[in-house]
């Protein structure tokens, strides 16, 4: 250590004692970090809430047309099996009028086009947007409608109108077989 | 020099009782000791030998689970072990996991997923009593940290099974064992004949070795930080050697004219 | 100056600023920057400040802990297991918090040796001692409630030993117990009530910690030899010489604590608070932490449940007032080689305390604790006092900054002990 501080530092005491308070200092800071980090982390969602339950979902009495709200991560996720009609207004709407365009075929599942599966947040401020019971409003695109402070959402759960910035969250999912998707 | 040697003195003497605190604080005067098992778990550097981990959780699913419990792990901590997902699926969906309410308000069955608990043997307390002669077989999540002499205490546990010496009577429905207070416990040997349990690698099934290995993995089970802690703890040893090193000079800088 | 505000010296205009409205920077410099400190410090003098960092790595990683912790008999012990395997760092967190109170109270302990030995207690320092003596007992108090928080077998009986001494009270015993239980016996609602305690205590703690600095600052501090600095030649300024010192003692005492945390996280603990709590199985040896033994042999010592309780309050109560006890004109024990010898004969007596505390009630352990338990008492009771008096003590140096006497001849006009210099 002497060695290296007499080739690195000019000689001058002074100087060196500067270095040595500098190293010291630089020491304490590393402490000071790691002690900081794990009651930071400790914070951070723990591994039992990370270890994501799966839910199962039956889609087989949800009929064309209607759609059902499940719980997942403590969310609600709108299962929307929808008719043709829907299908083509999503398909045909223009791209560039979108705040966040997206393709209706990247938000559902190739062969499996009926149904959107989407997170039932809004993206603006975090209410559930109304849509699910066939007495809800659906907003102008015929999708949801969410009453806090007016996005509407179209048949592909994208944002059409209104102050939210982004589509519906798209969650992750698959077909288990025809009538069941697992989610998560 | 007087005085820093009897500060020496006192210090020494405070360390060496603070050392023998174990021994004060466990009041245990007629235990007899353990055999010397050298778990390569064990010291400063010490390791989980992950081959026995597995073999070990063969030896509790097929032996121990019947009647004792590793509620507090869930099935995903198996990953640790070295168990690929698809294993630790498996031996998840062996087990019927009670879940619900369903739509119709009824609570049902269904398999266990890697995010489950473990599933206990019985149902509650008193089942487990009901079906083990009122005994309470515990559960094994903590067990090593719950018993003097941890890991080796298990081991011993399991192999120190013989014939009560002439003059002691055992009470109806007990066992005797060397290393058990008392030395009659409720629970026959669990570790009969070599082969007992089928081992996946090439590693002979004796009784001692399954052993061995069932008491490595109840060590992992109740400390899977351990491995994490004693590495972290080296680093910082050396680490504050280090520090201790530049502040003892940064001390000795600023007095240096003082004395 | 305008409007009463603070006359600042502080450079920095923010700080400046800030300063002449509430000088917490000239009262940093003050106290902790240029403040006179005795030059002569022995190590033994960093273990204040020990204690004060001690208290808040307890009270930070007993915030975190309580983030994840569930005051609930069927939730504790699960909650603090989840803590250890769930929680990212949640072992370290655990094992940070227990360990912490061993070292808090060996840090304590050492702490109130170097007041035992170099008479920090005696004027004019008596409620600086007595206001530690209450930091002593709101630590305990703190610790016992903490200890239950796991739910394990010794934290549940642990805890219904130590309220049932209550009980010995004459007429109002069983009450007291009843009121602090909550209910006819240790469960949740005792619990809870810990733990919310638990939570108050150190914050409480922290309040009589400042008012202990405090007074020390009114008082100075005490030193090796005992005698009262007369000027700047025997005094140094806090910073930077004391800080660079303590910064070295800290990281021994890192050291220690990483040593504890990382490779013997349950060497200070018991095996059986690993079992969940059983309001029917009793373990076969009930022991507290190992730094409540002493007291706990000295319960224990006395045949009479009464006597056991009022004989080990009163091995506290006889600390606060030790300051009255101790007659002697003289401070610190290097100068007091009669008194010196009882005084590590009474650590002697603390350590078999200790030792028999662990011990089950049975013979030697019995006799042993009452000795030892007779000449803890003795020693404060009798044998201060009446040395005090008696004692013939070294002749004391002139000064700090002249400590060792020149040359041969006479001694200096004054050299004998005294009275007690005034600062």
């Amino acid at each position: 250590m002497a060695d290296t501080v007499a080739q690195v530092a000019p000689a001058s005491g002074e100087t060196r004692r500067d270095f040595l308070n500098l190293v010291t200092a630089s020491f304490v800071g590393v402490g000071v970090g790691a002690i900081a980090w794990p009651f930071i982390a400790s914070m951070n969602p723990a591994k039992d809430v990370l270890a994501l339950s799966t839910t199962d979902v039956d889609i087989g009495p949800i009929a064309n047309g209607s759609a059902i709200t499940v719980m997942w991560q403590g969310k609600p996720i709108f299962v929307r099996n929808r008719t043709t009609k829907e299908i083509e207004e999503a398909r045909s709407a223009p791209l560039a009028d979108m705040r966040d365009p997206q393709t209706d075929q990247s938000r559902v599942k190739a062969g499996k086009d009926n149904w959107l599966v989407v997170v039932g947040i809004c993206t603006h401020l975090g209410c559930v947007p109304l849509g699910q019971k066939p007495t809800d409003p659906r907003g102008e695109y015929g999708g949801w409608f969410c009453p806090c402070h007016g996005s509407h959402y179209d048949t592909s759960g994208r944002i059409r109108k209104g102050p939210a910035p982004l589509d519906l969250a798209i969650p992750p999912y698959a077909f288990t077989n025809d009538k069941q998707i697992k989610i998560g | 020099m007087m005085r820093s040697l009897k500060s020496l003195a006192l210090a020494a003497g405070l360390l060496a009782g603070f050392g023998a605190a174990p021994v004060w604080a466990a009041g245990d005067h007629s235990a007899p000791k353990l055999p010397e098992v050298n778990f390569p778990f064990e010291g400063m550097f010490g390791h989980y030998d992950y081959g026995a981990l597995q073999r070990g959780f063969g030896v509790y699913k097929q032996v121990c689970s019947n009647c004792h419990g590793l509620r507090l792990l869930s099935y995903r901590d198996l990953r640790q072990v070295g168990f690929s997902a698809a294993q630790v699926a498996a031996v998840a969906s062996t087990v019927q996991v009670q879940d619900g309410p369903n739509d119709d308000g009824q609570m049902y069955e269904r398999a266990g997923r890697a995010s489950d608990r473990f599933k206990s043997p019985f149902a509650n307390e008193k089942a487990a009593r009901a079906a083990n002669n009122g005994a309470l077989p515990p559960d094994l999540s903590v067990i090593s940290k719950a018993r003097e002499g941890g890991a080796s205490y298990i081991y011993a546990l399991l192999t120190g099974y013989v014939d009560p010496p002439a003059g002691v009577t055992l009470m109806p429905g007990m066992n005797y064992n060397t290393y058990y207070p008392g030395h009659q416990i409720g629970m026959a040997a669990p570790l009969t004949s070599d082969g007992q349990v089928e081992y996946a690698d090439r590693t002979k099934p004796t009784v001692d070795q399954m052993a061995r290995d069932v008491a490595s993995f109840l060590a992992w089970a109740a400390e899977p930080e351990m491995e994490e802690r004693k590495s972290m703890g080296v680093k910082i040893l050396i680490f504050l050697a280090v520090l201790g090193g530049l502040a003892y000079s940064v001390k000795r800088k600023i007095w240096a004219h003082v004395h | 100056m305008a409007s009463g505000l603070h006359k600042s010296d502080i450079a920095n205009p923010v700080l400046n600023w800030i300063d002449q409205r509430l000088p917490v920077f000239t009262m940093m410099q003050k106290e902790y920057g240029t403040f006179p400190t005795p030059r002569n410090f022995n190590y033994f003098w960093n273990f204040g400040a020990l204690a004060m960092i001690n208290l808040l790595i307890m009270i930070a990683t007993g915030i975190f802990l309580s983030m994840h912790y569930t005051a609930n008999t069927a939730l504790a012990f699960d909650s603090v297991e989840r803590i250890m395997r769930d929680v990212n760092f949640g072992w370290l967190l655990r094992y940070v918090h227990a360990n912490g109170a061993s070292m808090f109270f060996i840090v304590v302990y050492i702490h109130i040796w170097r007041g035992l030995y170099y008479g920090s207690y005696k004027k004019p320092r008596e409620l600086l001692w007595m206001l530690g003596v209450t930091i002593f007992l709101l630590m305990m108090a703190t610790a016992f409630m903490g200890y239950v928080l796991p739910w394990g077998q010794m934290s549940f009986w642990g805890a219904t030993v130590i309220t049932n001494l209550f009980s010995a009270f004459p007429i109002v015993g069983e009450y007291i117990v009843t009121w602090l239980w909550g209910g006819f016996s240790v469960d949740n609602a005792t619990l809870n009530r810990f733990f919310s305690l638990h939570y108050l205590l150190p914050f409480v703690i922290f309040g009589v910690v400042f008012l202990h600095v405090a007074a020390l600052h009114i008082t100075g501090s005490n030193n090796p030899l005992g005698i009262e600095p007369k000027g700047p030649q025997d005094t140094l300024p806090f910073h930077p010489y004391y800080t660079a010192k303590d910064s070295v003692g800290m990281v021994v005492y890192f050291a220690v604590f990483a040593a504890l945390v990382f490779f013997f996280p349950n060497m200070l603990g018991h095996p059986d608070n690993y079992i969940p709590a059983n309001p029917l199985v009793t373990p076969a040896h009930i022991v507290p932490e190992w730094y409540f033994l002493p007291f706990y042999a000295i319960l224990r010592a006395v045949p009479d449940k009464l006597g056991g309780v009022l004989l080990m309050f009163g091995s506290i109560a006889v600390l606060f007032v030790l300051p009255w006890l101790d007659t002697s004109p003289v401070r610190s024990m290097r100068f007091r080689p009669v008194a010196r010898i009882f005084l590590f004969t009474w650590l002697a007596s603390f350590f078999v305390l200790l030792y028999c505390g662990g011990k089950p009630a049975e013979e030697p352990y019995v006799t042993l604790s009452r000795v030892a338990a007779a000449y803890y008492f003795l020693y404060f009771l009798v044998i201060l006092p009446l040395l005090g008096r008696l004692e013939r003590p070294l002749p004391l140096p002139e000064s700090i900054a002249r400590p060792v006497l020149r040359g041969g001849g006479p001694l200096p006009a004054g050299a004998f002990a005294k009275p007690m210099e005034k600062a």
